[in-house]
């Protein structure tokens, strides 16, 4: 483990390496190119950066435009825009399943001080429910420059969930697309989750095998398609099983699981998440506190909810 | 193709509308009897375009940014070869490459998938940014409606025009006055429309009438002014062509009925 950074400046960076081997790409920016990291780009390949001004709903649509002229762009904001364009995505780019990339940062309540208007806890359940989205969310620098990578070369749409908050970079761990990574193996109960959760809950697992509790940890990068052949194997293994995200616990990783294994397990399934409210103001760490996602209150729920 | 061959496509075109709305038993007759000669005049003469190869990188491009008129845009890209005649008559049904609006991945000479108003002209905005920056000479036409402009989106995508010196994006405006609730001015004041564009940074082109091919095409012909996105401010009527449809509210989205059908067809007779 290294020095913690944050996945938009992995994005920023890989951006840069695709785009010296790939003149395809083309980046987008709704004036937050210093924050959504893309800022990089802008400066390595001025004329292949498009500021698209204060207008989220026209950057996607112009991307997609682009993309029918045979570019690959990727149109970089904030999470929680995903619903500002959100139809525009629908229709545009969705749609006719046209080759457009979102790197969405700013995501789930580590966005921290700008508060509950800033803090996207639903973009994955938009996401999620497109028919042809690809949906990712890397749990650290490493993860997300392979997901950049790897957007680039899938022919369709691709939702990159970003963090601004940065976090531990992990040992370089094989990423493809659709495929989990168990993280640290478990014979008790098994925990999904993905994005800076992956951290907290490998925090939790050492605290629950203090307390005779053998979780095995999933890291679910990729949200849709979800590996639910991962999903079942690890779910027989075990008792319980556990969703937790950094998102509502409605229409996100929680629910995508709970599909999976309806029906079909004796296993115990307890989704933990933002309880359908909005995120507030305050450090970081403070909201994930005030929200129960600290590595000590998840293994306190986990311990509380085991069959 | 002379402008009487040109007239009688439009009127081949307006019977096409009218027999695949009342074979489907809906569709939008009124703005795609507005649109006709706008279409006919880009497609059967002013675009760079084959129907034998709809996907050639270098065609210009169109897009049909109020996509409801598709009853128009099959019937010319019907009638200019992209797909045999008979598919006409599977309009909006299931399993049918003429969707109800434009699916570019259905259709052959459908660049661009729409049906939400304000979407396509920022597609052909895009579009236009991509063709600068690759190189690719074509030109990219978007035919709008009026009361699509009370979208923000509209005009979000007319500064990005602007912004990127776009003059090779040409915007048509169907201006016909009228939408689903009434007159333009009833729902949603328009204002000076022409004066907006302009304001924009637009090269704006008007037509006084719209459903006039000679004018249409002197408009369309007119050579771009360097560094500016051109609007072309068509004033055209809803329903064109047909008596009892023109300027009716009534017919934007409502299919004839036999009767109905025989008598439109009566007076668009050749």
């Amino acid at each position: 483990m290294s020095d913690k950074i944050a996945t938009r400046v992995a994005y920023g960076e890989a951006l840069v390496e695709l785009g010296k081997t790939n003149e395809k790409i083309v980046v987008l920016d709704a004036d937050l190119a210093s924050a959504t990291m893309t800022g990089t780009f802008k400066k390595a390949f001025p004329d292949r950066h498009f500021e698209c001004g204060i207008a989220e709903a026209n950057m996607v649509t112009m991307a997609n435009g682009m993309s029918t002229m045979g570019l690959i762009p990727f149109c970089s904001t904030f999470a929680v825009f995903a619903g500002r364009c959100y139809e525009q995505i629908r229709n545009s780019v969705c749609y006719p399943h046209n080759n457009v990339k979102f790197g969405f940062t700013h995501a789930g309540l580590t966005v921290g001080e700008d508060g509950g208007s800033h803090q996207a806890i639903e973009d994955i359940a938009l996401m999620r429910v497109l028919p042809g989205m690809t949906v990712i969310a890397p749990c650290d620098a490493n993860e997300a420059k392979k997901a950049v990578a790897a957007a680039a070369e899938i022919d369709g749409p691709v939702y990159l969930r970003l963090a601004r908050l940065p976090s531990t970079v992990f040992e370089d761990m094989p990423f493809t697309v659709g495929k989990g990574h168990v993280m640290r193996e478990g014979k008790d109960a098994v925990v999904f989750t993905f994005g800076i959760m992956v951290e907290v809950c490998l925090e939790a697992a050492n605290l629950l095998a203090a307390q005779g509790m053998d979780l095995m940890v999933v890291n679910m990068h990729t949200l849709k398609p979800l590996d639910e052949e991962l999903v079942k194997e690890c779910a027989a293994k075990v008792k319980n099983v556990f969703t937790v995200e950094e998102h509502s616990v409605i229409g996100g990783l929680g629910d995508a699981v709970a599909s999976v294994l309806a029906g079909n397990g004796a296993c115990t399934f307890t989704k933990i998440g933002v309880e359908d409210r909005f995120g507030q103001s305050g450090k970081p760490m403070d909201v994930l506190r005030e929200y129960g996602l600290c590595a000590d209150q998840i293994a306190e729920k986990m311990l509380a909810s085991r069959g | 193709m002379t402008i009487q061959q040109l007239e009688a496509t439009c009127k081949q075109v307006r019977r096409d509308i009218i027999n695949m709305t009342a074979d489907a038993g809906s569709g939008h007759p009124g703005g795609s009897l507005s649109v006709t000669e706008i279409l006919v005049a880009l497609y059967f003469q002013k675009m760079n375009i084959n129907p034998e190869k709809p996907k050639d990188p270098d065609r210009d491009r169109f897009v049909l940014s109020k996509g409801h008129a598709t009853p128009a845009l099959y019937g010319v890209l019907g009638r200019r070869g992209f797909f045999p005649v008979e598919e006409m008559k599977h309009f909006r049904q299931l399993h049918s490459i003429l969707q109800g609006h434009p699916d570019m991945k259905k259709c052959p000479g459908v660049d661009a998938s729409t049906g939400s108003l304000g979407q396509g002209a920022s597609i052909a905005t895009g579009m236009a940014l991509g063709a600068k920056h690759t190189g690719n000479p074509c030109h990219v036409y978007a035919v709008l409606g009026d009361g699509e402009c009370q979208e923000g989106l509209i005009w979000e995508a007319s500064m990005a025009a602007a912004h990127y010196c776009l003059d090779n994006l040409t915007f048509i405006l169907d201006n016909n006055g009228l939408q689903i609730d009434g007159s333009n001015c009833q729902v949603m004041s328009l204002g000076d429309i022409a004066g907006k564009f302009a304001a924009f940074g637009f090269h704006v082109i008007n037509v006084a009438d719209g459903n006039d091919l000679t004018q249409v095409l002197d408009a369309l012909n007119q050579p771009a002014e360097a560094g500016k996105p051109t609007c072309i401010v068509c004033h055209t009527v809803k329903g064109k062509g047909v008596s009892f449809m023109e300027n009716q509210v009534g017919w934007h989205g409502k299919a004839p009925n036999n009767e109905q059908r025989e008598q439109a067809l009566k007076e668009l007779e050749a």
